[in-house]
């Protein structure tokens, strides 16, 4: 029935295809893998992860037709099988994602799989981050409407994604949002912007636990608001989750809520951020028992900076569901041209502050010990910071160009992880570590440049120091060649050096990349997501193209 | 039989597309302007010069430095060919309020919008950031590239100047 559907949408689309358009996109990876002696990476060593296979490989395609108000797709996902460190789901191969999609009068009709965010995403958010093998996209119906200018509304009913099947759980949302300056005539020219919003999202499974009652639908709501006013800008969403006992919660009847504020300020040469946030029991997701990264119904941003350099990702944060606290800060400004700083070029600084702690937890009654199932599980003040720590972070960066050809960014890192509370390492206790990373761009003749990175990281709890290097060759607009070398020179049981050599051409919009190395063990995130990914050595080719 | 028919299907639409002419409409998506409005991407317009649309991110780092190269030349691109850049940041609630202060830090000179679930970027079949289009004066995307190599935006310019 399902594969029925995406033919009918497939055949129609060729038929119509004269008149519409067609166009898609198309990625492919693969990796053989090689023993490894240093890693202890081999078949005799099942923990090693090393694959009977050798060879895995990954890839889609998804495929769209247009005509004017009219659009429907399809994605077509293989898995022959998974590459290491991919959700073990990932099995097999078939149709993922179809859609049909029109919109008439200010009406917009979604039905089949489609993706979605209320708000900042904290009551519901679909959305698919393919590197890391997370999509939690809807199967079923969405409607937007847009009665008037600058009233939008949009509700949904669906089943999410779990691989290549669907959760047991049904989401129901709606979500309204009003331009309060678009939609009042008389506040059309007032320099003052407020936007606001409100949500309310419902999900239904049904009980059949023997010991305890659950809840069978758990509705949550939200409302926000945003207001600007020239260079000002300033946000806040609040939501509310009613009881929800679950796997992650350990099954406690307490009701959850987050709150995230941020503003900024920001003219030419200079911005200046602020957030903070508060979550509390705010896992949520369209199946109880499930947990990873399955099924999850909202998204609950981390407020840390997000870092590029390899060695800045070692020990990257992810946000704790359960219960955090936390603040950001980031400045950035462009020291001016031909003052004694900036020279004849200006100089940039980026400079980001966050920390995240517990919330406040308190147990209920003097008998009942935290989190006890079946119980409320804890009481928390709302405003009252909790004792443990669970990461600090300070970072800055320069940028200089030094002239036409010449320029170098240094940035410094400060960070305290908590990794046996975050979902990291199984080193218990606060890791502490300074990076160092000069950056180095050098433009050798027209068309032809050269990248150098070199970092160092140290610290003196879990695997110790790290040093890498990079190099970069670059020839526009169609050629790279790249080395490095990540070497855990610091790590007191197994010093190992872990080296690569890639090379990657590009033409329009397809992409070819071939790189042949070691890749270290670690902790992977993208945006909010992370995975844990094994030590491996390998051959890889990557291939991307769209029309 | 069920898998050799959409397989066939699948076949006969890629050929479809493959034998259609490249140039394809800008699709219509909301986005966010950074205060907050929402826009659709069927209003971009720029008195019949040449639009350039570039997919970034705050944590980009090729994004930043395509952005910044852009920004060095803008003032002579937009002299000669009337040129606009419409720079799209994809950017979700992690980092959505950084978006205005890191652009304006940047001191980039072009129309900010943010993609926080990645609706466009989906609807333009974007796989990864960097990713640029060039639409001609009709919204036709006329050119498109992804990733970026110091000295890409030379190829761009040649690109844009073939439209006047």
């Amino acid at each position: 029935m399902k594969n029925l559907l995406s033919i009918l949408v497939l055949c129609t689309g060729t038929l119509l295809a004269q008149s519409g358009q067609l166009s898609g996109n198309f990625q492919s990876d693969f990796q053989l893998y090689l023993e490894d002696e240093a890693l202890d990476f081999n078949l005799e060593n099942p923990s090693s992860g090393f694959p009977s296979e050798r060879f895995l490989s990954n890839g889609f395609a998804n495929i769209m037709y247009t005509n004017s108000n009219f659009s429907a797709g399809i994605r077509y996902e293989a898995y022959q099988n998974a590459l290491l460190g991919y959700p073990s789901g990932y099995k097999g191969e078939g149709i993922t994602y179809r859609y049909a999609q029109f919109s008439k009068n200010g009406l917009d009709v979604t039905v089949g799989n489609f993706y979605e965010q209320f708000g900042s995403g904290m009551i519901l958010r679909a959305y698919e981050e393919r590197n890391l093998g997370y999509d939690n996209a809807f199967d079923g119906i969405r409607l937007k409407y847009s009665p008037l200018k600058g009233v939008y509304l949009k509700s949904l009913v669906g089943r999410q994604r779990l691989f290549f099947d669907k959760g047991e759980g049904l989401v129901r949302g709606v979500d309204g949002e009003v331009s309060l300056n678009e939609a009042f005539v008389g506040l059309n020219e007032i320099k003052t912007q407020v936007l606001l919003g409100a949500s309310f999202v419902s999900k239904y499974q049904k009980d059949l636990n023997p010991a305890y009652n659950l809840p069978e639908n758990v509705g949550s709501w939200a409302s926000r608001m945003s207001v600007n006013h020239g260079r000002w800008n300033f946000n806040s969403e609040y939501v509310h989750k009613y009881n929800d006992p679950s796997a992650v919660n350990n099954y406690i009847y307490k009701t959850g809520n987050a709150l995230l504020m941020s503003g900024s300020y920001s003219k030419r040469g200079f911005g200046l951020s602020l957030a903070a946030k508060r979550i509390d029991n705010m896992d949520y997701r369209s199946e109880r028992d499930q947990n990873l990264q399955n099924l999850i119904i909202n998204y609950l941003p981390a407020l840390t900076k997000q870092h590029a350099y390899t060695l800045a990702t070692i020990y990257p944060y992810g946000t704790i569901t359960t219960g955090e606290m936390g603040l950001q800060a980031e400045l950035n400004y462009k020291v001016k041209k031909g003052s004694r700083l900036g020279g004849k070029y200006g100089m940039g600084v980026l400079a980001n502050f966050s920390n995240v702690y517990a919330i406040d937890k308190q147990q209920i009654d003097a008998f009942t010990p935290l989190d006890s199932t079946g119980t409320l599980g804890y009481s928390s003040d709302f405003f009252k910071v909790g004792e443990e720590k669970y990461f600090q972070e300070f970072s800055i960066e320069l940028s200089k160009k030094v002239n036409k050809k010449l320029k170098f960014i240094g940035t410094y890192i400060n960070t305290e992880y908590n990794s046996a509370a975050i979902v990291g390492y199984s080193y218990h206790g606060m890791i502490y570590s300074d990076i160092f990373v000069l950056e180095t761009q050098y433009k050798i003749k027209s068309k032809h440049s050269i990248r150098t990175e070199i970092q160092h990281l140290s610290t003196e709890q879990h695997e110790g120091n790290w040093v890498m290097g990079l190099a970069e060759y670059t020839i526009s607009p169609h050629y790279f060649f790249a080395v490095q070398n990540l070497y855990n020179y610091g790590n007191t049981d197994k010093k190992i050096s872990y080296p690569t050599v890639s090379a990657g051409y590009n033409k329009g919009t397809s992409r070819f990349a071939l790189s042949y190395g070691k890749q270290r063990a670690g902790i992977f995130c993208v945006g909010g997501v992370c995975r844990n990914v094994p030590a491996s050595n390998g051959l890889s080719l990557s291939i991307t193209s769209s029309f | 039989m069920k898998n050799a028919l959409l397989a066939l299907a699948i076949f006969s639409s890629t050929l479809t597309a493959l034998a259609q002419d490249k140039i394809s409409i800008f699709p219509s998506v909301n986005i966010k302007s950074t205060d907050g409005k929402m826009i659709n991407t069927n209003s971009f317009e720029n008195d019949g010069n040449p639009i350039v649309v570039s997919f970034w991110a705050t944590w980009c780092k090729p994004c930043a430095k395509e952005l910044d190269a852009i920004t060095e030349v803008y003032d002579d691109w937009q002299e000669e060919t009337g040129v606009k850049v419409i720079a799209i940041s994809i950017d979700d609630a992690r980092n959505a309020v950084k978006v205005a202060p890191y652009a304006n830090g940047k001191d980039w000179p072009f129309e900010i919008y943010l993609d926080s679930n990645s609706d466009l970027k989906r609807a333009l079949n974007v796989n990864a950031i960097p990713h640029t289009f060039l639409l001609n004066s009709k919204n036709e995307i006329v050119w498109q590239h992804t990733s970026y190599f110091d000295g890409d935006e030379e190829e761009l310019f040649e690109e844009i100047q073939k439209l006047k």
